[in-house]
Order: structure tokens, then sequence, then C-alpha cells
């Protein structure tokens, strides 16, 4: 819905930046039949909620919400930066946990036998149960929320980056080894490079639950957030502003995933490389 | 004096052995190459020459003082190119100038005039995804010999080559090798590229891996680009032979 149009306005080719501009084309004319079908599907059901007269209390039209997204932004925007301080507060720990546990693993193969199985089990445990004992544990403050955020998210990246390590060409270890770089400078300049495009793959995963885990985190318990006003609008019958704060965190979402595709954009940069000939 | 020295080389892995009373030697400059069937050892003697394993018996001796592994005395250059996708080719080549603690600014000042002489200027700033199959193997020569090693150590270098991109490396080779005179040890299965390119080659057999034969090669230089000397063209008919009755006789 927000996202369809989030490419377009940078577009101004001033200086030189051939390249990125042209990049920023094609991806634009490549969204195209995207944002044709998102704006189908919005007018089709624009179209039905006018045409079949049904109640906004049922079914509100995405011009009511969006009508709604303007009317409440002051009280939309106070509970964004909640959900947003907790979705970065815990994704940073989760990554920063991430990255620790994975060196700590290649360095200690035996540590990946005896933590895998508890970072599975963890990943079997339903949110629903999870999330009000967190909470139950921790209070309505920010340390639940990173927990939970952490738990969701932790796991895709830590399984990327150690599974990453694990596909560095055994070539340019053999080499490195003999040009007597140390295991640490094996680490540094070979394993761990060739684990980015798997932890770029991710990440991207990640980012897309952790706006998610924030907010239901807040749902469960929390003084504000987007997860707050939903409960609330439900709870006073509002779909159309519990739909206004799904846009918010829907284009939060979608602002996080893009930072994270502009990221590897830059630092897989060498990957680019290859077809640009 | 003898540039490498081997002595009664024995290797064994958990009651294998693996090479069997191995002795050679290379002299300062010379070029020397390792000759034998798949999977007879080669690898196990070049690993033992870059210090990834120590031999079980003999010696090795590296202008005249034992190998201890710490001034290291070999450049090594991997089957595959073994160059980093992400890395730039200046910033390959200088990969072992790095590891010796030279920072990176002075290592890219240090080999920036030499990429002429490896037929690689201009592609500096390139990444290897960018480069040909034979440009990509002068780049991973030019890092084994920037690492200003006494011996560098080829391990089959143009085995992942088309036909004709080999041909051409090894042309280039033996031109840019009768300029520097490198010190080196070739070891490939490849009969015709040892002949063209040696002052001696050392066949190995078949595991346990002994030398069987040790040849000089008696033409001039260059070798490639004309027809061999009918002596040449006679030791390559006997090293092939040599290494096919080896092969067969002792499984």
């Amino acid at each position: 819905m927000t996202g369809s149009s989030s490419g377009a306005p940078a577009a101004r080719p001033f200086g030189r930046v051939p390249a990125m501009f042209r990049t920023l084309l094609t991806s634009i004319r490549q969204g195209l039949p995207a944002i044709f079908s998102v704006a189908a599907a919005l007018a089709a059901w624009e179209i039905y909620v006018r045409v079949s007269g049904i109640s906004a209390l049922v079914l509100p039209a995405p011009s009511r919400v969006v009508s709604q997204i303007a009317d409440n932004r002051e009280l939309l925007w106070a509970n964004t930066w909640p959900t947003l301080q907790a979705t970065l507060t815990g994704f940073a720990f989760s990554l920063s946990l991430a990255f620790t546990l994975s060196v700590l693993i290649d360095f200690v193969p035996k540590l990946r036998r005896a933590l895998f199985p508890v970072f599975v089990i963890s990943q079997t445990l339903p949110l629903v149960a999870i999330a009000p004992l967190v909470v139950l544990w921790f209070g309505f403050g920010l340390t639940p929320k990173i927990l939970l955020v952490a738990l969701v998210t932790f796991f895709p990246m830590l399984i990327a980056l150690v599974d990453g390590y694990e596909s560095t060409e055994p070539e340019i270890e053999a080499l490195l080894a003999s040009m007597g770089a140390s295991r640490a400078g094996i680490f540094r300049r070979a394993r761990l490079p060739s684990a980015m495009p798997y932890f770029f793959a991710g990440l991207r995963i990640s980012i897309t639950y952790a706006v998610v885990a924030a907010i239901f985190a807040e749902y469960v318990g929390a003084r504000a957030g987007l997860g707050i006003v939903i409960l609330n609008a439900k709870n006073s019958f509002r779909p159309d502003l519990m739909l206004a704060a799904v846009v918010i965190s829907s284009a939060l979402t979608l602002a996080l995933f893009g930072a994270t595709a502009l990221m590897q954009w830059i630092v897989l940069g060498w990957r680019q490389a290859g077809a640009g000939r | 004096m003898s540039a490498l020295e081997l002595s009664n080389i024995g290797l064994s892995f958990g009651g294998t052995p693996v090479l069997d009373d191995v002795s050679m030697h290379v002299a300062q400059g010379e070029f020397v190459s390792i000759l034998g069937p798949s999977g007879c050892g080669k690898s196990s003697l070049l690993r033992l020459l870059t210090g990834a394993l120590t031999p079980g018996r003999g010696e090795i001796r590296v202008g005249g003082a034992p190998l201890d592994g710490s001034p290291r005395a070999f450049a090594f250059m991997p089957q595959r190119d073994a160059l980093m996708p992400w890395r730039r080719i200046i910033d390959n080549v200088i990969l072992g100038l790095e590891i010796q603690g030279m920072g990176r600014a002075e290592a890219r000042a240090k080999v920036r005039p030499l990429f002429a002489t490896f037929g690689l200027d201009g592609f500096e700033h390139r990444y290897p995804a960018q480069l040909s199959g034979g440009m990509r193997q002068r780049a991973a020569l030019m890092r084994t010999i920037l690492q200003d090693r006494p011996v560098q150590l080829l391990d089959e270098p143009f085995g992942a080559l088309d036909a004709l991109t080999r041909a051409e490396m090894q042309r280039w080779l033996e031109h840019r090798w009768r300029d520097a005179r490198w010190t080196t040890i070739l070891v490939t299965h490849d009969v015709r590229e040892a002949v063209a390119l040696s002052d001696r080659i050392y066949v190995l057999s078949p595991r346990p891996a002994r030398i069987i034969a040790e040849f000089e090669v008696p033409d001039r230089r260059p070798r490639l680009g004309r027809t061999l000397s009918p002596e040449a063209v006679r030791l390559e008919a006997e090293l092939l032979d040599t290494l096919l009755t080896q092969t067969g006789d002792r499984s």
C-alpha cells in the first residue's frame, strides 16, 4: 500500500551517479506491475465498500483508513516511536548476539552441538504463550520487547552466519595458511567476507519479523506503541483505526527492509561486478 | 648451493604410508617439475612444504637451514586461482604483503608498477569475476611472486583452464620465467607442460610415493612455439611410458 511510491522521490540525477540512478530507474520499472496490482486491489476494495454500503464498523474503505491516518497522525506518531525504538533496540541486541555466538561457534565447534538444540527448541515456542510470560517476568518496560524481538529474529541470522562461514572456499583458507595467517586472520580475511551473502539473506528474513514481534509484545503489555493503538482500537470497535496502525507498521517493516537492501547493495557491491561486463 | 633439499622424507596417515623415502633438491633459479599420477601424494608433499603437515621422517632444508615453519620459504599458488571475489585485483595480489604486516596503501603503491609485467595493466580495480580465466591465473601468479619467498610452489596452476588458454599461459609463464628466473617447483600431471617448462623433472610413483626417475630436459629455451629437439620429444614419450607402466604394475 504505502510501499508503492517509496522509490520515486529520490530520483534527481545531479552529480555523477549514473550507475545508481540507472539501478533506481530499473527497479522502478520492475516495480510497476506490483504498483498496478496493489492499486487494483485497493480500488476493488474501495468500490466494494461503496457499492455494498457495508458499515465502516465492519469493513472501512481504504480512503477512510487514509483519512484516519491523517486525523490521528499525532496519536500514531506518538505511538510509532516506542515501537520503532523497541524494534531497533531488540534487533540490534539480536544482531550482536547472533554475531557473537556465530564467532564463538566458529572457533569452538563443540559449542555448536551444545547450543543448537537449545536454539531450535527456542524457535518452537508459541509466541502467544511466551509473550505474556516474558511480560510477567520483565514488566511493561523495554526489556520484554527486546527479548521477544530477539527471540523471533536471532535464529535466521545465526544460521546464516554459521553456514556462511562454512561456505568459505578451502583453497582460499589453504592459501592464507601458506602465507602465515593465523586462525583469527583467516576468519577475518576469508570466512567473514564469505559469509556476507548468507548473512544478508538471513538479515532480510529477520527484519521482516522484527516489527511484528515488537507490536505483538506491546499488544500483550505496554504503555504505548502501535500494539497498544491496535489493542485500544479493537476494544472500541474501530477497525478503521486498527487498519491505520497496520498501515504504519507495514510501512515501518518496508522501510527497514529497504534499509537492509541498501546496506547489502553497499557491502556486496562486488557481486554486481561480474554482471557489469 | 641448493635452494631446497629434501632428504629421505617419509609420511604416513594413520599407518598408511603416503610418502616413502622421497629425496630431491632444487637449485637457486631452477625450474623443477614434479610429475606423478593423480592421488600419488603430490598434494601431501606440497602441504609438507607449506607447513600444513610435518614429515614423519627425514629433513627439509631451505637455503641450507632446516625448515622450522617460521620464516616461511614458500609462496604457494593453489590449483584454482583462489582469488577472493570480494577483493579487487590489486587487493588480491597484495594479500601476502598484507599478512606479512605491510599497510594496504604502501602495498598497493609497491605493486602498482608491476601490473604491466603481468599483463594486467588497467585491471587493478576490477573484481576477479570481471577477468578472463587466463588473467585470473596471472593475478594468482602475481600474488604468489609478490610474497618474495625463496621458492615458488605452483600446484597444477593451469589445470582448470581450457586448452587454448592453458597453452597461452604456458607460453607466457615460460617467457616471464626466462626474465625473472624464479626458483620454482611445478606440480603437474601434464607431461608436455613439464617438458616444456622445466630444467629437471622428478617422477613420482603411485602411493606410497617414491621418486622413480629424474630427468634433465635436453633442450634449449624457449621451447614453446617451435618444434622440440628429438631428445626432448623422446623424453616426453619416455615420461609418459614411465607414468603409465608404473600406474599399471603397482595396482
